[in-house]
C-alpha cells in the first residue's frame, strides 16, 4: 500500500482537478438548472460517508467479537472520515435545497435521519476522546448501531413523502450527466481511500508511542 | 323643445370641459385598485430568481476547505506524535 500510496495521491488530485471540467460539460437538469451541479459532489460525498460507516460498521464488530486491536483502530479511523464526508454532504445539500425547493432545511425523513446519522458518529468520536477506559467497547457497539441506519437512510426517501429526490435519480442518469457522475464517485472512493489510510497511520503510530510510554515506566526502556 | 343660442351651447360645453379638466388629476392620482385575483405564469421572471452560481460555488468550496483541512489536521498530529516518539527516544538513549 505505501508503494501505490502517492501515486494514489497524485491520480486523486488530478480527477479532483478535472473534476470540475466534468461537471461544467455535463447536461443541466431541465427544472433546477445550474444549482443542480451541486449533485456531483453532494451525492459522492453521502456514498463516501456510507461506506466509511459500513467500514467502522464492520471493524467494530471484529473488534467487539474478537477483540482485535487493529480493528479498533480502523473503526475510529472510518469513524472520523465519515464525520467529515457527512458534514459535506449536510453542507451542500441545503446550498442546493435553498434554490431548489425554497428553503435551507425541511425536516422531513431523509434530512432528519441523515443529520441523525451524523449525530451517532459524532456522539462516538466525544465518546472515543472523553469517554475514558473502555469507552472503546461502547463506541464500537455505536459503531455498528450506525451502520444499522444506514439502509434505514437511502430508502426513507422511497418510504415516506419528502421534498428530496428518489433513490432511482442514480440508475436512471441519463448519458449526459453520467460520465460526470461516476467519475466524481470514483475520485470520493479514492479519496475515502487514502484519508482512511492516512488516518489509520496515524492511529498506529498512537499505539506504537503509547507501548513506548508503558515500557517507559515499567523500567524496560 | 327651447333650443339654446349657439354661444351659450359653446359656453356650457367649456365650461364642462374646463371643469373635468380640473378634477381629472384627482381620478389619475388614485391609488390602484387591488388585486382582485392572481395571474398564474410559468416561470420566475429573471430579475426574480435566486442565483445559482453563487450557491454552487460555495458548496465546492466547502468540499474543498473541508477535505484539505481534515488532511492538514491529520498531518499536524502525526508530526505531534512523531515528535513525542523522538523525545522519548533521546531520553531512553540519555539514560
Amino acid at each position: 500500500m505505501r508503494k501505490l500510496f502517492v501515486p494514489l495521491v497524485i491520480v486523486t488530485a488530478l480527477m479532483f482537478a478535472y473534476a470540475p471540467v466534468m461537471i461544467a460539460n455535463a447536461l443541466f437538469e431541465s427544472t433546477m438548472g445550474l444549482v443542480q451541479k451541486i449533485f456531483y459532489f453532494h451525492v459522492p460525498a453521502w456514498f463516501a460517508m456510507f461506506t466509511s460507516v459500513f467500514v467502522c460498521g464492520a471493524a467494530s464488530a471484529i473488534y467487539l467479537f474478537k477483540g482485535r486491536r487493529e480493528a479498533d483502530r480502523i473503526a475510529v479511523s472510518a469513524a472520523e472520515i465519515a464525520v467529515l464526508f457527512g458534514a459535506i454532504g449536510l453542507v451542500t445539500g441545503p446550498l442546493w435545497g435553498r434554490k431548489a425547493w425554497g428553503v435551507w432545511w425541511e425536516w422531513d425523513p431523509r434530512l432528519t435521519m441523515a443529520f441523525l446519522l451524523e449525530l451517532i458518529f459524532l456522539a462516538y468520536l466525544l465518546v472515543r476522546t472523553y469517554g475514558g477506559p473502555g469507552s472503546d467497547k461502547l463506541a464500537a457497539a455505536m459503531g455498528i448501531f450506525g451502520m444499522a441506519n444506514v439502509p434505514f437512510v437511502y430508502v426513507s426517501v422511497n418510504i415516506w413523502r419528502t421534498l428530496h429526490p428518489k433513490t432511482t435519480v442514480v440508475p436512471t442518469l441519463g448519458p449526459g450527466m453520467r460520465g460526470a457522475f461516476w467519475f466524481c464517485v470514483l475520485a470520493f472512493m479514492l479519496l475515502f481511500g487514502l484519508l482512511l489510510t492516512l488516518r489509520v497511520r496515524l492511529q498506529e503510530r498512537r499505539a506504537t508511542l503509547d507501548e513506548l510510554y508503558l515500557a517507559e515506566e515499567d523500567g524496560a526502556v | 323643445m327651447r333650443t339654446l343660442p349657439r354661444q351659450t351651447m359653446v359656453k356650457r360645453l367649456l365650461t364642462l370641459v374646463f371643469s373635468l379638466a380640473l378634477v381629472a388629476p384627482a381620478f389619475g392620482f388614485q391609488p390602484p385598485a387591488g388585486l382582485s385575483g392572481f395571474e398564474p405564469v410559468t416561470g420566475v421572471p429573471p430579475s426574480e430568481q435566486l442565483p445559482a452560481a453563487p450557491l454552487l460555488i460555495a458548496a465546492y468550496a466547502f468540499v474543498w476547505v473541508a477535505v484539505l483541512f481534515y488532511v492538514w489536521t491529520i498531518w499536524r498530529r502525526l508530526n505531534k506524535v512523531e515528535k513525542e516518539m523522538q523525545a522519548l527516544e533521546r531520553r531512553s538513549r540519555a539514560r
